[in-house]
This record gives C-alpha cells, sequence and structure tokens, in this order.
C-alpha cells in the first residue's frame, strides 16, 4: 500500500472498550486492522456479525477514536470529524421532525449555504432519487425505502469525496433493496467516489464492490483476505448474480469467510449438541 | 359527532340527577331533613345563578384575572426555567450527577408545605402564589427536558455530526427538537398544576382571587358559590389545557399520530 492515491487509508486500528462486565479486562474489538480505499474505488466490507465492522466505519468517519493508529484522509492525518465523508447509517438517521426536503438541505444549512439555494438543490437530489414529489412529508410518512432514498439524498447533497456507508439497506426487503442497490450504482457511476460498503451479506458485497475485503471475527476483528472483483460494469446487481464469475468469486470467498462465521457463531452461541 | 351527543347527554344526565337528589321538594331518603343534601351538596340551579350573577354582576373578573394571571405567570416562568435547566443538565452529565440527589429531594419533598414560607417571602399578593406554581410547575417540565435531552437518538445525532452540525446547530436542530416532544407530554400536567399552585396559595392566605373567594363562602357555610368556583377553575383548566393542545398541534405536525389512518 504504497500508491500514495488512496483517499482514505487506516492504518493499524486498534479500539479498545472497557467492558462492562470486567473494567479491568478491556474488551478489543478492533485490532491493527488496516484498509485503504483508492479514489473513486468501491471498496466492500464483509465480516460476520458483532465482528466491529461498524466500529472500524466509525473510525473511519471520524465520530470514534481509535486506541492507537492512524487515520488519513488524502494522506492528511484526520482530526475530529471526517468532513470529506458522507455517512449512511444502518439505522434509520433522518431528523423526524423535518420534512423529506428539509432532510435533504439539513446538510446545506448546516454549511451555512442561503435558504433557497439549499433548498433548490435539495430538490433537485429529491427528484435524482425519486422522491421530487415527497418534499413536504415528514419520514413518518415515508415507507423504509423511501426514508432510505432521503437518507442517500442527504448524504450526497453535501457532494462528500468518500462515501461510508454502514449496511444501509439491510432493514429492506429484498427487492427494494435490489433497486436501490441498482439506483447506489447508477448514482456512483456517473460521479465517482470513494465508497466503504459495510455489509454482512455477501452477495450485496460482490454484486457491487471492486473490491471485497473480508473481515475476521471478533473480538480483535482485522482483515484476512481481499478479493479484487472483475466483473464488468455497468452491473444489474440482480442479473450479475447469475454469471458463472460471479458464482465462481462467490465461492472462493465463502470459502475463505466461512470458519470465521462459524467462529462468530460459536462464540454467540451455545454449540449444538453431538449429532444435530 | 356522535360522542358529542352522548357526551352532552351524560353532562344532563348529571346535572339532573344532582338536581333532583338535592330539591328540597323531593323527600329525603337518606337525610332526616330534606333541606340538608341542598346543604351539603348545593343545588345546581342556584350554582348556574351564581355563575351568572358573577358574571353579570362583573364581580368575578377582578378575582378571575388575578387567578389566571398567576397561574399563566406560574405556568410560563416554570416551564422556561424547566426547560433551561433539562437543557443545561441533560447536556452536561457531571454537573448532572453532581446535583442529582438535590434534585431529587427537592423533587421528593411536598412542595405545597413551601406555601407558608413563600407567604412570608413574597407577601399575601401574587408573587407568593406565583412562585408555589413554578415550584410545581418547573420539575415536571424540567425532568421531562432533561429525559428528551438524553434520549435522543444517537444515530440521528451522529448523522447531524456527520452532516457538518457545530455544537449550537447540534442545540438548536437535534437537542430542542427531540426535547420539545417530552416538553408538550409534560405541559398538559402543568397547566393543572400550575392553577394548583395558584388556588392554594390564595386559599391559604390572600385578599383576591377564585381561590379567596371559595375560601370566604366556606366560611359562611355558602356550598353554592363553592361549587360555583369550582366549575370557574375547572372550566379555566380545561381552556388552558386546549390551548396548550392547540399550540402542541401546530409545532409537533411530524409527529405520528396513532389516527392517522382511519379504517373505513
Amino acid at each position: 500500500m504504497v500508491d500514495g492515491h488512496y483517499s482514505l487509508e487506516l492504518e493499524r486500528i486498534t479500539c479498545r472498550f472497557a467492558s462492562r462486565d470486567d473494567p479491568g479486562m478491556p474488551y478489543v474489538a478492533v485490532a491493527e486492522a488496516s484498509l485503504a480505499v483508492r479514489a473513486g474505488e468501491f471498496v466492500a466490507v464483509v465480516g460476520p456479525t458483532g465482528c466491529g465492522k461498524s466500529t472500524l466505519l466509525n473510525v473511519a468517519a471520524g465520530l470514534l477514536a481509535p486506541s492507537s493508529g492512524a487515520v488519513r484522509v488524502h494522506g492528511e492525518p484526520l482530526v475530529g470529524i471526517n468532513r470529506k465523508a458522507g455517512y449512511m447509517f444502518q439505522a434509520d438517521a433522518l431528523m423526524p421532525w423535518r420534512s423529506a426536503l428539509a432532510n435533504v438541505t439539513a446538510g446545506l444549512e448546516f454549511r451555512g449555504i442561503e435558504a433557497g439555494e439549499a433548498r433548490a438543490q435539495g430538490q433537485a437530489w429529491l427528484q435524482r432519487v425519486g422522491l421530487g414529489g415527497f418534499g413536504a412529508r415528514y419520514p413518518h410518512q415515508l415507507s423504509g425505502g423511501m426514508r432510505k432514498r432521503v437518507a442517500l439524498a442527504q448524504m450526497l447533497a453535501l457532494d462528500p469525496e468518500i462515501l461510508l456507508m454502514d449496511e444501509p439497506f439491510s432493514a429492506l426487503d429484498v427487492q427494494t433493496r435490489q433497486l436501490m442497490e441498482n439506483e447506489l450504482l447508477a448514482l456512483w457511476s456517473a460521479n465517482r467516489k470513494s465508497v466503504i460498503f459495510i455489509t454482512h451479506d455477501l452477495e450485496e458485497a460482490i454484486s457491487l464492490s471492486d473490491r471485497v475485503i473480508v473481515l475476521s471475527a471478533g473480538p480483535g476483528t482485522h482483515p484476512i483476505g481481499e478479493f479484487v472483483i472483475d466483473l464488468p460494469r455497468p452491473r444489474d446487481v440482480a442479473e450479475i448474480r447469475l454469471t458463472p464469475r460471479f458464482v465462481a468469486l462467490h465461492t472462493r470467498i465463502w470459502h475463505a469467510m466461512k470458519d470465521e462465521v462459524m467462529k462468530a457463531y460459536a462464540a454467540q452461541y451455545a454449540p449444538l449438541p453431538e449429532g444435530a | 359527532m356522535k360522542v358529542r351527543y352522548a357526551q352532552l347527554l351524560l353532562l344532563f344526565a348529571l346535572l339532573l340527577g344532582w338536581g333532583l337528589l338535592t330539591d328540597p321538594r323531593v323527600p329525603a331518603f337518606y337525610f332526616d331533613n330534606p333541606d340538608k343534601a341542598a346543604f351539603f351538596f348545593g343545588e345546581p340551579l342556584k350554582v348556574l345563578g351564581r355563575l351568572a350573577n358573577w358574571f353579570v354582576g362583573g364581580e368575578i373578573y377582578p378575582h378571575l384575572w388575578v387567578t389566571l394571571l398567576e397561574t399563566l405567570l406560574a405556568f410560563v416562568l416554570g416551564t422556561v426555567g424547566g426547560i433551561a435547566m433539562g437543557l443545561w443538565l441533560g447536556l452536561a452529565p457531571t454537573a448532572a450527577a453532581i446535583l442529582d440527589p438535590y434534585i431529587k429531594a427537592l423533587n421528593a419533598m411536598p412542595r405545597v408545605i413551601l406555601a407558608p414560607i413563600f407567604m412570608v417571602w413574597f407577601g399575601l399578593g401574587m408573587a407568593s402564589k406565583v412562585a408555589l406554581g413554578i415550584t410545581l410547575v418547573f420539575f415536571i417540565v424540567f425532568f421531562n427536558v432533561y429525559q428528551g435531552v438524553r434520549e435522543v437518538s444517537p444515530a440521528v445525532l451522529a448523522n447531524a455530526r456527520m452532516l457538518g452540525a457545530s455544537q449550537r446547530q447540534l442545540l438548536r436542530h437535534v437537542y430542542m427538537p427531540s426535547a420539545l416532544s417530552w416538553v408538550f407530554a409534560s405541559l398538559h400536567n402543568s397547566v393543572g398544576l400550575a392553577f394548583v399552585g395558584a388556588v392554594v396559595g390564595e386559599y391559604l392566605g390572600s385578599a383576591e382571587g377564585v381561590g379567596y373567594l371559595i375560601h370566604q363562602a366556606e366560611g359562611v357555610f355558602d356550598i353554592n358559590t363553592v361549587i360555583a368556583g369550582i366549575l370557574l377553575l375547572t372550566l379555566f383548566a380545561l381552556v388552558l389545557d386546549g390551548a396548550v393542545g392547540w399550540i402542541e398541534s401546530r409545532l409537533m405536525v411530524w409527529q405520528p399520530h396513532a389516527g392517522d389512518t382511519t379504517q373505513l
């Protein structure tokens, strides 16, 4: 990793948390994890549940300071919130007291952009995610998929160079999810940003990304494998899953992941009885 | 609309029952003397007559004005203080941890017993009643705002920070609106308690106000006037509660309501 053209680098990140059960023994969520994203590259990070994927992303966003390790944005050390990055959360993170349009314009408003100008830009972004006529609705009046679209527009309206996405579509049903994935790819192809897309779904990771990074099971999560996805673009996430190349990649990555998933599973649940 | 008719019908039935049971012409079945029921429970027609007299004669206006002013002052000052304190302690965990036992103690204390002290401090005029009302309103609003600030969704907060909100913008655009829904939940209670502060204060010692009128009437066993005063206070408490509800529906349009979709 000496390329020098990385827009985001995480180097030997370790995150320790005070354990609730035993304050003397800190819980190491992430250990010595390094990863880097090139400008305009779509990187998917997969790992078993509870492995500290979100922790890693929060470090990249500047929301969480690592216990040790370095974060660099365009080669510069990160101080405070990562201003170059947009973040899309797994949970609903829209402000419920703002209409869809006001949510999209929130970031512009925080940055002191004049209200009329912000409204025009916000409306354009709502149009781009297919919600042009829904600007006046409040989040509770929108469906789960629509709320995700608003969140996407909210993030993209600030034109961030780096997109951090934490399982953004995991709460959606399969059809809505594939629609959203295709729209994300279309928006991304039109204006290529660096993306870190966290997911636990390997198929989603392969169909979206240029590169898949596999994380180990927690505690002490770190990358254990990296796979270049050489599937042609533009892609349709539903169709590409049927191609032989996709299946071959899936088999290879799943093979690398399987042990970690079993480890994570064993740590969370009591072992099944013999022969079960 | 059917509910409204049923409600009016119930009111009419209650008044009719009350009137019949206390009318001296109706033979008494519990008291040994037909006049006793009227003595203890008043008579609805006389109560209404008393209310009408008050308003037509104009005798009530200065008293009502004093009580309402005390109530409104206590309500507004207590609410503003509660919001300010709630925001501060909600955002300053160290200060909150230090003050915690004191706040708990003040809240647990039956604050009506402060009324005599306030009278010594602030005299028999309006100030002592307002002070009593404030102590009642403040804690309800304070606890709700405090809770509201601490229960801001972490995702919404992190999102606003990622969108570039400064500390002040977080306060203005995230903490305040989030706390506001809790504030309104508490305001309905506080309106009633502001009235309690004003009336109890007047009752314990004053020269004007509806509480004073009630106290005077009670001294001469004029039960009809006592009940007329109670009804008047209830009516105005309802009006104030309605006003809070109206403001709430204006400010809280973003909140989902259980009745948003009705089955046809």
